[in-house]
């Protein structure tokens, strides 16, 4: 075990690929020798060649079509988009080619290689344009598969995971905690099993549900809560697609309430799925409503990010209504 | 002294701009009229086997339009396209290439996967959708693909198949660099050719695709279809400047136009792109200029955009039969058996029609299969359910219902 941040849990896990398969690929802007402007990729050309680790000319649709392409080839693709802010150019050919390349061609053809890193969310005073999470536009598009981790642990068992699946993955990176977060990461090699949600915290009043640099809001909202005398159970959604159902249900069996929170607009985000499967799965054990606290239906602001994002203080709040309904 | 900007560092003291048809473009022409090498030009190198198979296939296409344009109009599918006017351009570059090259093409190429050994039962089965097509009927008519023939499956958003064409074309390079030097340490043994219309050129994918593949160089051979019209958009309302041609060079980009009505012009341009790909590691376009003489697709109708005269001008330079000129003037083909042989290939697709239109759907469980490589919980649960519906509803998914185990 060593101490890492994300980024170095990233980096171990590109690592690890490019020594495993002498065609896998890492390419987007600035990656080559800058290392990425976050430097997720730092040394890895240096170590791999101009040919496998490069720098790509500003094109996010290019850099999609091309790691489809080289994903069909059969090499592993692994795409970075700089800011998710900046994977729209990309949607049509992420929605359109790699979610349906398979199915089409009646599996003639696939991009299972495909992995697309990309950093998201709030936090760094960025503004409307790099604060953006947009897991909820991918999840609504049968064929891909969507992961968040939340410290550097999850981060490189989850990306090997990513990376070893044979469908394409969008990897959102919670660029908050790039530096911030630091843990115990294995050297060697392990993955996570995309697909599971972890159970962080067990609690018997109510369930906290949330991903990527939201469970450190979350759990903040659990220890003001213990302290109020409310037990929290605590879930990392971990795979936003596919999801955990059961162990959600699970849970919200045993506590009866759930509170969701992502950073996203709280409207169409992909807490309403959340919500509207669980009231199906669980509606007769339902103590209160299940409760979403969200980003506003604007967008990302600036100035008034503290009074614009799902804090501790407002998922305190959420608690206390849903156990005092 | 550096160059950061990469340009031509030359300095002019006269205030010059320069015109956008300034280069000049030339389009190779080989064949005349009449079948007979032109006057200055020189045949490629192409065996009798190679332009016999070339013909036959162009002959075959012309053909199975014809057919199942008609099949479309009585309803026996639900859409075709046609590719009436361009068969040289896409059987001879496809006829240039090594069988196992990789063709990523747009809708319009039936040509070129018919010439790699599609045969005409695999044809009707996409077209009819049955539950033998390789894409298991889930894409509309004359969305043909197949890996055993190296040639991806169609999909229809237009132009997203160039940037791919690059991203597979430097897979293919990237297994003969030397992880040293960076240089390549053999010759590149497949390349991939990406063909396109002269709309889709307008798509950010075309811009891209080419941007990335001359930086990277990658051994794709761009074939831009200019064919005179999108749909509707005749070409003039498509982009300015010299063709399509004059923006491969703007990318950097060794680029040739040829005519493409022309088949032998145009096998003898892929021919030599091809060896530029393979020895130089780096992109080639092609311009070929034809005209698409059918409507864009079953649901077009080109008389309402453009007149009779100018269809009937380039009518009368039909390729196939300037390439059978070619042949009967070398010997090799024979007009009575050719004759015959057509007759026999109207027959076989009608047969074939007949044949596939009464194969079965595919089965319900490919409603949810190659979404994923395994269909996950969510899926596998909707799935579930919706054949316990179809079983408690059996006359109301007649297709399916019986089948359901």
């Amino acid at each position: 075990m060593a101490k890492m941040n994300m980024l170095h849990a990233i980096n171990s896990a590109l690592d690890i690929t490019m020594n495993e398969h002498p065609q896998a690929c890492i390419f987007g802007e600035d990656v080559g020798y800058f290392g990425g402007v976050f430097r997720a990729t730092s040394g890895l050309q240096e170590k791999y060649g101009k040919h496998r680790v490069f720098n790509t000319p500003l094109t996010e649709q290019g850099i999609l079509g091309f790691a489809n392409g080289l994903a069909a080839f059969g090499a592993p693709a692994l795409a970075e988009i700089q800011f998710a802010d900046y994977i729209f150019p990309a949607f049509d050919q992420i929605v359109n080619e790699s979610a349906k390349f398979r199915y089409r061609s009646g599996n003639e053809f696939n991009v299972g290689n495909l992995t697309i890193r990309t950093p998201y969310g709030g936090g760094i005073a960025g503004g409307l344009y790099h604060s953006q999470s947009p897991e909820a536009y991918f999840a609504h598009t049968p064929g891909l598969k969507l992961v968040v981790p939340r410290n550097p642990y999850q981060a490189k068992g989850l990306l090997r995971a990513c990376i070893k699946d044979d469908n394409p993955v969008i990897f959102f990176e919670p660029k908050r905690l790039y530096r911030a977060s630091v843990g115990e990461v294995p050297e060697e090699d392990y993955t996570i099993e995309i697909g599971k949600a972890e159970v962080v915290k067990t609690g018997s009043d109510v369930t906290l549900l949330a991903w990527g640099a939201q469970m450190e809001i979350i759990e903040q909202a659990a220890a003001k809560a213990e302290e109020a005398g409310i037990s929290c159970e605590v879930i990392d959604l971990r795979s936003i697609l596919p999801w955990d159902v059961d162990t959600v249900a699970k849970s919200v069996v045993k506590t009866g309430r759930l509170i969701v929170s992502h950073e996203a607009p709280i409207t169409n985000g992909f807490g309403a799925e959340i919500a509207a499967t669980i009231q199906q799965e669980c509606f007769l054990h339902l103590e209160s409503p299940i409760a979403r606290v969200c980003g506003l239906d604007t967008p990302y602001p600036l100035a008034l990010e503290k009074e614009y994002v799902p804090d501790a203080l407002k998922v305190f709040a959420a608690i206390k209504k849903s156990v005092e309904f | 002294m550096t160059n950061p900007n990469n340009i031509s560092l030359n300095i002019s003291h006269a205030l010059k701009f320069i015109d956008s048809h300034a280069l000049d473009i030339p389009m190779l022409t080989i064949l005349g009229d009449n079948g007979e090498v032109l006057d200055g030009a020189q045949a490629p190198d192409i065996d009798k086997e190679t332009a016999q198979r070339l013909y036959e296939t162009m002959r075959f296409i012309r053909l199975l339009d014809e057919r199942m344009q008609a099949a479309q109009r009585q309803g026996r599918v639900s859409f075709y396209m046609q590719c009436l006017g361009e068969e040289a351009a896409i059987t001879a570059s496809a006829a240039a290439l090594k069988q196992d090259d990789m063709i990523m093409a747009q809708y319009r190429e039936q040509a070129a996967i018919a010439y790699r050994g599609f045969t005409l039962e695999q044809f009707m089965n996409q077209l009819f959708s049955n539950e033998k097509d390789l894409g298991k009927g889930r894409q509309m008519p004359v969305h043909y693909g197949s890996k055993e023939l190296h040639y991806l499956t169609i999909s229809s958003p237009l132009g997203t198949q160039i940037p791919q064409a690059t991203g597979y074309a430097y897979g293919q390079k990237l297994k003969h660099i030397d992880k040293e030097t960076g240089k390549l340490d053999s010759e590149i043994d497949n390349v991939t050719i990406c063909y396109f219309g002269e709309g889709a050129a307008s798509e950010g994918d075309f811009h891209a695709g080419l941007n990335m593949a001359a930086v990277h160089e990658a051994p794709v051979i761009f074939f831009a279809r200019n064919n005179g019209y999108a749909i509707s958009t005749p070409a003039d309302e498509q982009f300015k400047g010299d063709g399509i041609a004059s923006r491969g060079v703007g990318y950097g980009i060794k680029t040739i136009r040829v005519d493409g009505a022309d088949a032998l012009a145009v096998f003898a341009a892929t021919q030599a792109a091809r060896k530029i790909a393979v020895e130089n590691g780096e992109p080639v376009l092609i311009e070929s200029i034809a005209y698409r003489l059918g409507a864009h697709s079953t649901s077009d109708d080109p008389s309402g955009y453009r007149s009779k005269e100018e269809e009937a001008a380039f009518k009368a330079n039909c390729p196939i039969e300037r390439f059978r000129k070619w042949l009967l003037k070398q010997g090799w083909l024979d007009e009575k058996e050719d004759e015959a042989a057509k007759d026999k290939i109207r027959e076989d697709i009608l047969a074939a029609v007949k044949v596939a239109e009464k194969v079965q759907k595919p089965a319900l469980e490919e409603l949810v299969s190659d979404v994923y490589d395994t269909p996950i919980p969510a899926l596998q649960k909707q799935y579930e359910e919706l054949k316990e519906h179809i079983k408690q509803h059996p006359d109301a998914y007649p297709v399916t219902a019986g089948r359901i185990k």
